[in-house]
């Protein structure tokens, strides 16, 4: 059973002309076996929360606290929070020239383990995940996103997860861009890690498409920089229909 | 003395091939292909002087020879063409020659180490590939002090040589070396020049053809940490028709006042149809303060040509990069080996053999300061 606990969090950009405050009081709870959506309009700052709990050095955290388990997740470096159990699959995943693909998940796994993976084991288990989600064999020879798909991204994002089994995963915005049947794939992948890990997700989406594939057990509204409404699966139907006019006319009000 | 050979007026090819010193004048500095090179800090290559000549150390295999400057056996044909190589051509005493038997195959890689005596040095090396041979050359340059001088491979026709020129010098140091390339029907080349250190490194690669049929790859690694000059100034001269050239240089530069400067020269003569041309140079600053400076000229006479490009690039050390890899629970140190390793992949793994590759990586890592977690 794990838990992480985001308390009041402030963040913000700090740039020559000053401070821009981007995260403005977030509170949330994500639990083990729980998933969590977050949806909010272009530019609310939904995703600039994906990327503080991951340590993104771009943002400072101005207040408030990260915590995972009784661990405080601001006090460490980005690489001790995926150690400690954190995961964020990533809307644009970087390319690592010359960094093959098994290259890399080994490296990871190697790290996140503390020791390397038996070879045997390890060729079985990353054939298998490759194959749920329809992935050729032949991309654990490609670079890290070099020359990737819009879908390939996502697919390879999803299939790091369900390798590195983390205790909770944040999706920034996994579902944009992809067709339905990519979609499908993907969300079929994220649903099989949560249960076999009875993990803790956290959807970041700006669509309500995502949610007919992966069910969430809450739904935060996330309007300028923190959440202005919070209910069950029901609220996302009221956004399908009503879209997220209401909450912003309300915030700059 | 006989009239130098003045070549017909190309924008890249050199203008003057001779053994005279006095027919080349004292660079200084403004012409296009000294207008990048720290003329001052050159300056002792500019005039003749009595320096001893390179040599090799240990044991060697029996086809590596150490000869007379005036052996019959050393190219008669091959012509200076700037005044420091026709004062090591003029001034050195003894040569490096290494003869690869005509058809004769050579599995495992012929190993020189380049010494002298710790004083500044003039260098003359020759390979000779035979017709249908095949073979691995490795150069280290273990020598101390100043060096000027050419290296040339003479690849005969249908032969495979892969040579390797490894530079590892301390900042004092001075090298000006050319290296020179025929390629000949059919045959198959590979160089493969790395460049981890020294004060100023000036190398000239030169590749040309002497008949249809050859193919020429020259693919460089250089670094520079800290106030190091390095140039790389190559020209592969398409001579004749149905050939291939490919460059390759990555370089990777950290640390204040260091200046790397490529320069990718192409020519395609009239009559050098249906060739194949490629370069690229990629460039990637570790942290604030190096200057990387990266020019590819494409001369071409003929337009019935099969292909021909160029590509140059230089960018910072991405910390996006370092973010995701981090993102996955690698610590910082192997993020930005694994990153610096992918860099200079493309290059190190032409290399055959693995002791050597790795040696090399894991000297270009030391240099970087990235631990090895292995």
């Amino acid at each position: 059973m794990s838990m992480l606990t985001i308390t009041d969090l402030h963040a913000c950009v700090i740039t020559d002309e000053g401070e821009t405050p981007i995260l403005r009081g977030v509170s949330l709870v994500v639990e083990s076996g729980k998933t969590n959506a977050i949806m909010g309009p272009n530019g609310s700052g939904k995703s600039t929360l994906a990327y503080v709990i991951a340590g993104h050095p771009k943002y400072t955290v101005t207040s408030g606290s990260i915590d995972l388990d009784g661990e405080d997740v601001l006090a460490m470096s980005v690489d001790e929070r995926a150690r400690a159990g954190l995961f964020l699959a990533m809307q644009y995943p970087v390319e690592i020239p010359g960094v093959s693909v098994s290259n890399f998940l080994r490296t990871s796994i190697t790290a996140l383990r503390g020791e390397a993976p038996k070879l045997r084991t390890w060729t079985k288990d990353m054939k298998l995940a490759m194959s749920d989600l329809q992935m050729d064999p032949a991309f654990s020879s490609r670079n890290v996103n070099e020359g990737f798909s819009g879908g390939e991204k996502k697919r390879h994002e999803i299939l790091q997860m369900g390798l590195m089994q983390p205790k909770i995963a944040v999706l920034d915005e996994t579902d944009s861009g992809l067709d339905v049947d990519a979609l499908k794939v993907v969300s079929e992948g994220v649903n099989r890690f949560k249960d076999q890990n009875d993990a803790g997700v956290l959807l970041i989406t700006h669509y309500t498409r995502i949610l007919r594939y992966i069910k969430p057990d809450v739904v935060h509204v996330f309007v300028d920089g923190k959440i202005v409404a919070t209910g069950g699966p029901e609220l996302a139907e009221a956004l399908e229909a009503d879209g997220y006019e209401s909450y912003t006319t309300a915030a700059r009000a | 003395m006989t009239a130098p050979t003045v070549a017909p007026a190309t924008d890249l090819a050199p203008r003057i091939f001779s053994r005279n010193i006095d027919d080349f004048d004292v660079p200084h500095g403004r012409e296009e292909e000294w207008r990048f090179a720290p003329i001052k800090q050159l300056a002792e290559f500019f005039e003749p002087a009595t320096w001893g000549s390179v040599g090799v150390a240990g044991e060697h295999d029996a086809l590596v020879e150490c000869v007379e400057i005036n052996d019959s056996r050393l190219s008669q044909n091959w012509m200076p063409t700037d005044r420091p190589s026709a004062i090591a051509r003029a001034k050195a005493t003894h040569a490096v020659l290494i003869t690869i038997a005509k058809e004769s195959v050579h599995s495992t890689p012929i190993v020189v180490n380049l010494e002298n005596s710790g004083e500044n040095s003039y260098l003359h090396v020759e390979v000779h590939a035979g017709a249908f041979s095949k073979a691995q050359v490795v150069l280290i340059h273990d020598t101390t002090g100043n060096v000027n001088g050419s290296m040339l491979s003479i690849v005969e026709d249908q032969a495979d040589l892969t040579m390797l020129s490894v530079i590892d010098a301390d900042l004092a140091v001075t090298q000006h070396l050319h290296w020179f390339t025929e390629v000949g029907r059919d045959a198959n080349f590979l160089g493969l020049s790395i460049t981890l250190g020294g004060g100023v490194i000036r190398t000239v690669p030169m590749v040309t053809y002497r008949a249809p049929g050859g193919k020429a790859q020259m693919l460089g690694a250089f670094l520079l940490t800290g106030r190091q000059f390095q140039e790389h100034r190559i020209l592969v001269d398409h001579t004749e028709p149905h050939c291939t050239s490919n460059v390759i240089y990555k370089g990777a530069l950290s640390g204040e006042g260091a200046h790397s400067v490529w320069i990718g020269d192409v020519l395609v003569r009239r009559e050098a149809t249906g060739i194949e041309t490629y370069e690229l140079n990629r460039n990637l600053l570790l942290t604030d303060g190096p200057r990387a400076d990266s020019v590819p000229n494409l001369e071409l006479e003929t337009g019935d040509v099969i292909s021909a490009g160029h590509a140059s690039a230089t960018g910072r050390f991405d910390d996006e990069q370092l973010f995701y890899l981090q993102s996955r629970g690698i610590p910082e140190a192997t993020a930005r080996q694994l990153v610096v390793r992918g860099f200079f992949v493309e290059v190190l793994n032409k290399i055959d053999d693995p002791n050597l590759r790795g040696s090399l990586m894991h000297r270009i890592e030391s240099k970087l300061g990235i631990v090895d977690h292995e």
